[in-house]
């Protein structure tokens, strides 16, 4: 191909008509269909066509390329003018006119055409009308919309004073539009966009200076859809002049817009919004909306407040509810004030209403105001890119490529912000539930937060394992060191734990060996029966309270036959003070007291005797209740000594009291057997000396069981000091106390209420026992008589029944 | 799914209210209207703490056999009042919650617009969105 030199203004048009015909975006190819399209417009006879597309070789390749299609306008033109149409023609013909598209329907076309060459060629060729105002555009409703539109939007750009167009209402022009143009992001390219530029000038309170320095020459492309309407706020005729330059190339473009949209089925295009995405600012557009947020705040960084943008919106004469409709779509973090993105937003939706087009229901992408603040370029030298611009433009920007002139990261922000705002309803929403979390009656949407601070609603794993601490815990209560310390906060549970836990219970469990918590293997207990105590509570109390734990705990392995309770302090402090007195307070526990939970025994006693709360309580008011009679444990043989010795020297109930209560608090099996046995002899010596003290005995025994033996009990507790103070008393308990092992002074006097508890309850029992076994007796015996007085009876009857 | 949400000025006139189409519309009128007697009640009851203690949600303002009647007070004295119907027994008094959470949220978005003046009908869309998406889907 020949080397094609095009003027200027031919290399406006050539490059819009390539858009327009570019379907495809592709910038590279035009496409077949418009391009033919485009001939026929041409009114040139089908042949000439034909002979054109063999000259530019599009035959040949098969397509429209740029040249080829540059070259094939270029003969066009040549063939409108009349000239034969040569190759070398396209090179020597000067001054040819732009070629002639004219659409069926409108011969507007032609005058945009020459609107267009106008400029740039001399408009005696063409029929050179100027196109009405926009004003009179409604006149030609008849004619298509987009007619009526391309009249409207290149009559401006013709006039002297583009700025100064009819304040006509938006509604009204863009009626035809609206059919059509449901949605303005559908393939609005070919919208000549007059560029809502000028008109934003009246905009401002009439600084033409600035306005017209600011006046965005839109090229138009894209966006707003058609901004045929250059809405004027104010007329600007110092403007104009300034227009002129830029005007022309965006009329050119919006002419060629004009002329390529007519031509083609505009419903279609609108579809294909692919390559076009109508909302986007141009540069001018921004630029121009920058120079305006300045008028209004200076700092470009900083907000508009509601009250000063609503005056100035409120200038371009919009409904007030279209008006806050469009605040809502650009006041983006609903702040009541605008950013310059928010502003620029704002701005170009108004402009985009002026033109006629609607208010989208949420804000365009490319209107989102961007996550990064983009430097607000200088305004592209429009003057030299006109072409590349218009060319870009006309591709009117599909989104791959943006526009040269904003930062290369905005589409994808662009992209990303879509996204956040549709986030932003999730985020609402969470922001709602975390708002409403305040009360706590969302207690089903929301976890009880685990707040430390709040009391834990929810069972807490405890530790299961024992650790070094734990361990040393129980070294020291081994060595009873401190006793108090280790053990007190045992105790305290227990004591709390005592109702509930079964204190009767007869499981000699071992608990774990853990101080503070969990079940640990009774391996580590047996090691430290003296702990088993403390660990029983602090099992029990632990079962209770965390119904999670995983194991219950193991069985305890049977009691160790010695004693495993330690003596109170003071027990031993006392024996070992007055080894040979009997104190009040001082007893020496029974090697053989089973170990037991000393706890919640303890207390048992305490629920069962609340008689003798007060005794039973006092540790040391137990303890000497249980000493005296653990001798007889210890060494029966001098129980039956003193026995048989201290029957007779004291009352009969208080020595049989003692007894008994000395032997119901035994514990051990052996030794309560022994015990019985011993009671029982003692009971039949009793008998044989006094009968009717025996059956007295056996018959107050019958009436309150218990409380007898609580007043023996008490009774002991005041016979204590006499009882105790038998020399063989007090050698027994010095025996038991000698036979005592060493005992943790850990154990605190809990357990010994406890045991203290448990011994009064066997001694009980075992009165009760004894109790019974007389009279299962005494009721034998006395059916044996009734027998044989019924024996008699018969044998005396007389035989009058026969 | 409220049948019927309305928004009542401080001065108890309605500023936005709107109702399933299918019923008489009328009727849900009247039943914001007669609640208006019971969010005062309910606000004097409050009163007399301060207002920042004040609960915003004032609950079930009353049931009738039919729907049920929540209530919402700002801080200005706005109320939301919110028909539900009886039938739907799976709402919680949670979701009513944040439903008006939802209202009062865009009831401020509508007043941070400068071109809406307080006190003029809400006709904003996207108030008109967010209630939509809390009406009952009636088919």
């Amino acid at each position: 191909m020949e080397g094609l030199t095009l003027s200027e203004a031919e290399q406006r048009y050539y490059c819009d008509l390539f858009s327009y015909c570019d379907t495809e975006s592709t910038k590279k190819v035009a496409s077949n269909g418009r391009v033919l399209e485009l001939f026929r417009a041409a009114q040139l006879p089908a042949d000439v066509v034909m002979q054109i597309m063999e000259l530019c070789g599009a035959t040949r390749l098969g397509y429209f390329g740029r040249s080829q299609f540059y070259i094939a306008l270029k003969l066009v033109a040549v063939a409108q003018s009349g000239l034969p149409l040569r190759v070398e023609s396209l090179n020597t013909v000067k001054d040819l006119p732009l070629p002639r598209f004219v659409v069926s329907k409108n011969e507007q076309e032609s005058r945009h055409t020459a609107s267009y060459a106008s400029d740039a060629d001399n408009p005696a060729s063409y029929s050179g009308v100027i196109p009405p105002p926009p004003g009179r555009v409604q006149a030609k409703k008849g004619s298509v919309s987009h007619d009526a539109v391309q009249q409207r939007t290149s009559t401006d750009q013709e006039s002297t004073s583009p700025v100064v167009s009819p304040q006509q209402s938006p509604p009204t022009s863009p009626h035809t539009w609206r059919k059509h143009n449901r949605h303005p992001s559908g393939g609005n390219n070919e919208r000549p966009l007059a560029g809502p530029g000028p008109f934003w000038a009246p905009f401002s309170e009439a600084q033409p200076g600035s306005s017209a320095a600011g006046d965005p020459i839109w090229s138009g492309h894209s966006p707003p859809p058609h901004q045929e309407n250059w809405v004027s706020f104010a007329d600007t005729p110092p403007t104009s002049t300034l227009l002129a330059m830029h005007p022309a190339s965006v009329q050119d473009q919006t002419t060629v817009r004009t002329v390529a949209s007519a031509t083609t089925a505009n419903e279609i295009r609108r579809q294909s919004s692919s390559y076009d995405d109508p909302w986007k600012i141009t540069d001018e557009q921004r630029q121009y909306y920058v120079n305006q947020f300045k008028t209004i705040q200076p700092d470009l960084n900083g907000f508009i407040p509601g009250s000063a943008a609503k005056e100035f919106f409120t200038k371009s004469k919009l409904p007030i509810l279209e008006l806050s409709h469009i605040w809502e779509l650009s006041d983006f973090d609903k702040d009541g004030a605008l950013t310059l993105d928010e502003f620029c937003a704002a701005f170009h939706l108004v402009v985009a209403r002026k033109n006629g087009y609607d208010l989208p229901e949420k804000l365009p992408e490319s209107l989102m105001p961007k996550l990064i603040d983009l430097e607000d370029s200088a305004v592209v030298p429009v003057v030299s890119e006109v072409g590349d611009q218009a060319g870009e433009v006309g591709y009117s920007s599909s989104p791959a490529e943006a526009p040269p002139s904003k930062s290369p990261s905005m589409p994808s922000l662009n992209q990303t912000w879509p996204e956040l705002n549709q986030s932003s309803e999730q985020w609402e929403t969470f922001s709602e539930r975390s708002s409403s979390s305040q009360t706590l009656t969302q207690f089903d949407s929301n976890i009880a937060p685990a707040d430390p601070d709040t009391a834990i609603v929810h069972p807490v794993p405890i530790r299961m394992t024992p650790s070094k601490i734990h361990m040393q815990e129980m070294e020291l209560k081994r060595t009873g060191s401190d006793h108090a310390n280790p053990t007190s906060p045992l105790l305290v549970k227990p004591a709390d734990l005592s109702e509930e836990n079964k204190i009767s219970s007869s499981v000699k469990f071992v608990p774990g060996n853990t101080v503070a918590d969990g079940y640990s293997s009774s391996d580590s207990y047996t090691s430290d029966p003296e702990q088993i105590g403390s660990t029983v509570t602090r099992q029990r109390s632990h079962s209770g309270t965390s119904p999670d734990n995983a194991a219950p705990p193991p069985p305890p392995p049977r009691p160790h036959p010695s004693h495993s309770r330690s003596s109170s302090l003071d027990m031993n402090r006392s024996f070992t003070v007055t080894p040979g007195q009997q104190q009040a307070g001082v007893v020496a526990y029974p090697p053989a007291v089973p170990p037991r939970p000393q706890p919640s025994q303890g207390t048992g006693p305490h629920v069962h005797r609340p008689v003798d709360a007060e005794g039973l309580i006092a540790h040391t008011s137990t303890s000497p209740q249980q000493i005296p009679e653990q001798p007889n444990f210890a060494d029966f043989s001098q129980f039956e000594a003193f026995a048989a010795s201290g029957v007779n020297e004291e009352e009969e109930d208080e020595i049989e009291t003692h007894p008994d209560v000395l032997q119901a608090e035994k514990p051990s099996d052996s030794a309560s057997s022994l015990r019985a046995a011993k009671t029982e002899g003692r009971v039949e010596d009793k008998a044989a000396t006094s009968v009717p003290n025996n059956t007295g005995k056996g018959t107050t025994p019958l009436a309150p069981p218990p409380k007898p033996i609580r007043r023996r009990l008490k009774s002991e507790d005041e016979l204590r000091p006499e009882v105790e103070e038998h020399a063989q008393k007090t050698g027994v308990i010095a025996a038991v106390l000698a036979s005592q092992p060493s005992i943790p002074r850990s154990v605190g006097k809990d357990k010994k209420a406890i045991q203290a508890s448990i011994r009064r309850n066997k001694e009980t029992n075992t009165v009760l026992a004894r109790l019974n076994s007389e009279l299962q007796q005494q009721l034998k015996d006395v059916l044996e008589e009734r027998i044989s007085l019924e024996v008699q009876l018969e044998q005396l009857r007389p035989f009058s029944h026969l | 799914m409220a049948v019927c949400i309305a928004v009542i000025a401080k001065e108890n006139y309605p500023l936005y209210i709107r109702s399933v189409p299918t019923e008489n519309e009328l009727k849900f009128h009247y039943t914001v209207h007669t609640s208006l007697d019971v969010v005062d009640e309910k606000i004097s009851a409050m009163g007399k703490a301060l207002v920042d203690q004040r609960e915003l949600y004032l609950g079930l303002l009353y049931p009738t056999e039919d729907y049920k009647v929540y209530g919402y007070v700002t801080n200005s004295k706005v109320k939301f009042v919110m028909v539900v119907d009886s039938s739907n027994t799976a709402l919680r008094d949670n979701e009513i919650r944040s439903m008006f959470r939802k209202l009062h949220n865009s009831y401020t978005d509508i007043m941070c617009n400068p071109f809406y003046n307080p006190g003029d009908c809400i006709h904003s869309r996207a108030f008109d969105n967010m209630v939509t998406s809390m009406m009952m889907q009636v088919c």
